[in-house]
């Protein structure tokens, strides 16, 4: 997919658009606020991400000109910032996720992936289906291979996340933030607690294990037989 | 710079100007207004006197004729304190009355108001004045009636003789309140400046001297002197910061590049590299987590905007850190539960909060289970409660505790104590607690849960 990364810092950007490169993912980079500006008006990247501290321009300003203009291209703000109220002017001004530097890189792929799916229209799913497991976001139920698997309210959610996105890498942090709504770092990997019991339910005592542990990265949900 | 020009500089002197000004331009305009009004209504009875007088002789006149104006007038100034009388022939020459000289122009301008004009009574006497008026008698003759403007001069001169004073007075208080301003309060200002000169040249247990009077100069000594707490105290926590930034990031950074140095200088296989470079992001992640938590202290106590701050449940904080670290502590054997029978509403920051909670609850799971008997369950407890108009989060736990010597000191950033280097973990925890709980004005208290640590956080309820 088609990424735009407006970073003034050359090495960071380097490294960025190598790394991505090597994802598969064909990056363009601008050096500064105006020339990410202009590049990303020409409306033709799937994902946008965008330092909140360029020269030039500041880059929740390129956003928010995006939004006016009706344009929704998924933006992710880097920010050296990071902290409660920056998260927020970030998010108000129209950015759609927000990472602190420094940040690992596979945490910015996972969220850059995630976002790009999100942008992906049509209806809204009302069943997922990952190989033999099934989840009707309806009635609140789930099940594999016809079996009925009981879960707690947030497991639930938490299963529901990684169905959304299965394929996808899902970071800790991600979960943490989009199942918890907690945006900090807890000391301890409570997450991977949540993430065994999950594991317990669902893929304990079946074929093919779903859920899977990605070394350095987070997790996926995804159909082995693919 | 002259001394006389920094005298004409300070505060006092110029105060002591503004007040004279101001002070000498109402005395001047009130005796100004008062010599006017009363100048005014002495003319005013010295024409109707005359007038009197006019109309008297002209009584006079229409009964007996001259030779009885001539007999009044001359009666009338031999008398003590008598009005001026003056009757003059045609060619000007004196026939009777008290008044030896007038202007000679004067009695040629008969039938006109009163007018002020120089005269003498004798010929030895100085010129005087006095207000006249002039008439025309038949056959030629004049005749002049005034009084003596003298009572009026000597007023004017009580009048002038006041304003001197008023004057002289004016300057005496300003020089008085001078020497009060410079002496008694910008003194108390030269002092703290010299304090804050002292303090600002590395000083910075100096403070301000409060005299106890209560007064402004108390009241701002007072808030510089906590300003200056604040500063101290955030001065010794940087400097702790970066001793101790010194000390527990110096480790896993040399940790790092000695594992980067024994691979490069061990056997060049491709799994043994992927293993030191693997463990090396895990510890520069731990790097990163260190880094991120400092930041977030600085930032939280930096302050945060007032619109980060809502309404928000302390139970439902409780619930949702208890939610989320409810499977670790089963896996641990730790019971884990909430206690929060009503709904209390307070005014904070829910991820704040709940990140404090979540540290104290992290703290609790790890150490709860060192020096635990045995015999009995581990347990950490949560709990909401309302203590009058405070809101207590407490969370217990029935582990081996913290000496009492130490509670203060683990609440400091980077501390851990001895037996705790072991395990995982920052040692920002609980001074991130205790920046949350300062942010949210409320206060922090590590007890004794006997056994095991009680932390108590109480924060105004909303």
């Amino acid at each position: 997919m088609r990424i735009l990364v407006i970073e003034d810092d050359r090495e960071a950007a380097a490294y960025l658009l190598k790394a991505l490169r090597e994802a598969g993912h064909v990056p363009d980079h601008a050096g500064d606020g105006e020339a990410g500006a202009a590049m990303a008006e020409e409306g033709r990247y799937d994902v946008i991400v965008v330092d909140r501290m360029l020269p030039k321009r500041d880059g929740l300003s390129i956003i928010e000109d995006l939004r006016k203009r009706g344009d929704m291209t998924p933006t992710l703000v880097l920010s050296a910032l990071g902290q409660v109220d920056d998260r927020v002017t970030g998010l108000r001004a129209g950015g759609d996720d927000y990472l602190a530097k420094p940040y690992a890189f596979s945490e910015l792929l996972a969220r850059v992936e995630a976002l790009a799916r999100r942008r992906k229209p049509g209806e809204v799913e009302t069943v997922y289906r990952i190989g033999d497991l099934e989840m009707d976001r309806l009635s609140h139920t789930v099940s594999r291979a016809g079996q009925p698997v009981p879960l707690q309210p947030r497991e639930f959610r938490l299963l529901e996340y990684l169905m959304k996105h299965a394929g996808q890498v899902v970071t800790r942090t991600m979960l943490l933030e989009n199942v918890w709504d907690y945006h900090f770092d807890p000391q301890t990997n409570v997450i991977d607690v949540h993430i065994s019991r999950l594991r317990a339910k669902i893929d304990k005592g079946f074929g093919e294990p779903l859920l899977h542990t990605i070394r350095g990265a987070g997790y996926m949900i995804r159909d082995g037989a693919r | 710079m002259t001394a006389l020009g920094r005298v004409v500089r300070t505060t006092a002197f110029k105060l002591s100007a503004i007040y004279f000004a101001v002070f000498s331009a109402f005395a001047v305009a009130f005796v100004l207004y008062i010599s006017y009004s009363t100048n005014s209504l002495l003319t005013q009875q010295v024409e109707s006197t005359i007038a009197a007088e006019v109309m008297g002789l002209a009584e006079q006149g229409r009964s007996g004729g001259l030779p009885a104006i001539f007999e009044v007038v001359e009666q009338r100034s031999r008398q003590p304190g008598a009005s001026l009388y003056l009757i003059t022939d045609v060619s000007g020459r004196i026939l009777a009355g008290n008044v030896s000289r007038v202007p000679a122009a004067l009695l040629e301008r008969s039938g006109m108001g009163p007018v002020t004009v120089p005269y003498q009574r004798s010929a030895e006497e100085g010129q005087r004045m006095a207000m006249v008026q002039v008439l025309r008698l038949p056959g030629g003759f004049r005749m002049l009636v005034g009084r003596d403007l003298g009572e009026h001069e000597q007023f004017r001169a009580i009048v002038t003789r006041a304003l001197g004073w008023a004057v002289a007075l004016m300057i005496g208080l300003a020089l008085v309140s001078w020497f009060f301003v410079s002496r008694r309060v910008l003194k108390r200002i030269d002092s703290v400046s010299a304090t804050t000169r002292r303090i600002m040249a590395g000083d910075l247990s100096g403070r301000l001297e409060v005299t106890g009077t209560g007064d402004e100069f108390d009241r701002l000594a007072e808030s510089l002197n906590a300003m200056l707490e604040r500063i101290e105290a955030l001065l010794h926590g940087l400097k702790d910061v970066s001793d101790n930034i010194a000390h527990d990031l110096k480790t896993p950074l040399t940790r790092l590049r000695n594992r980067l140095e024994a691979a490069l200088a061990g056997p060049e296989d491709t799994a043994s590299y992927r293993a030191t470079v693997e463990a090396t992001i895990e510890e520069s992640d731990r790097l990163i987590q260190i880094f991120n938590a400092l930041l977030m202290i600085a930032r939280i106590e930096a302050g945060l905007p007032d619109t980060a701050m809502v309404e928000v449940e302390a139970g439902a904080i409780l619930r949702d850190v208890a939610e989320l670290y409810e499977p670790l502590a089963e896996e641990k054997g730790i019971r884990l539960t909430v206690r929060s029978p009503e709904t209390i509403r307070l005014k904070g920051n829910r991820e704040l909060l709940g990140q404090a909670v979540a540290n104290l609850v992290d703290n609790a799971i790890k150490h709860a289970r060192a020096g635990a008997v045995e015999t009995r369950p581990v347990e950490v407890t949560v709990s909401a409660a309302r203590e009058g108009s405070n809101v207590a989060l407490r969370v217990a736990d029935n582990g081996c505790g913290i000496p009492a010597g130490d509670r203060e000191r683990v609440l400091q950033r980077f501390v851990r104590l001895e037996k705790s280097r072991s395990a995982p973990g920052s040692g920002l925890g609980l001074s991130l607690v205790a920046a949350v709980v300062r942010l949210h004005h409320g206060t922090i208290e590590l007890g004794d849960a006997g056994p095991g640590l009680t932390v108590t956080i109480r924060l105004p309820a909303g």
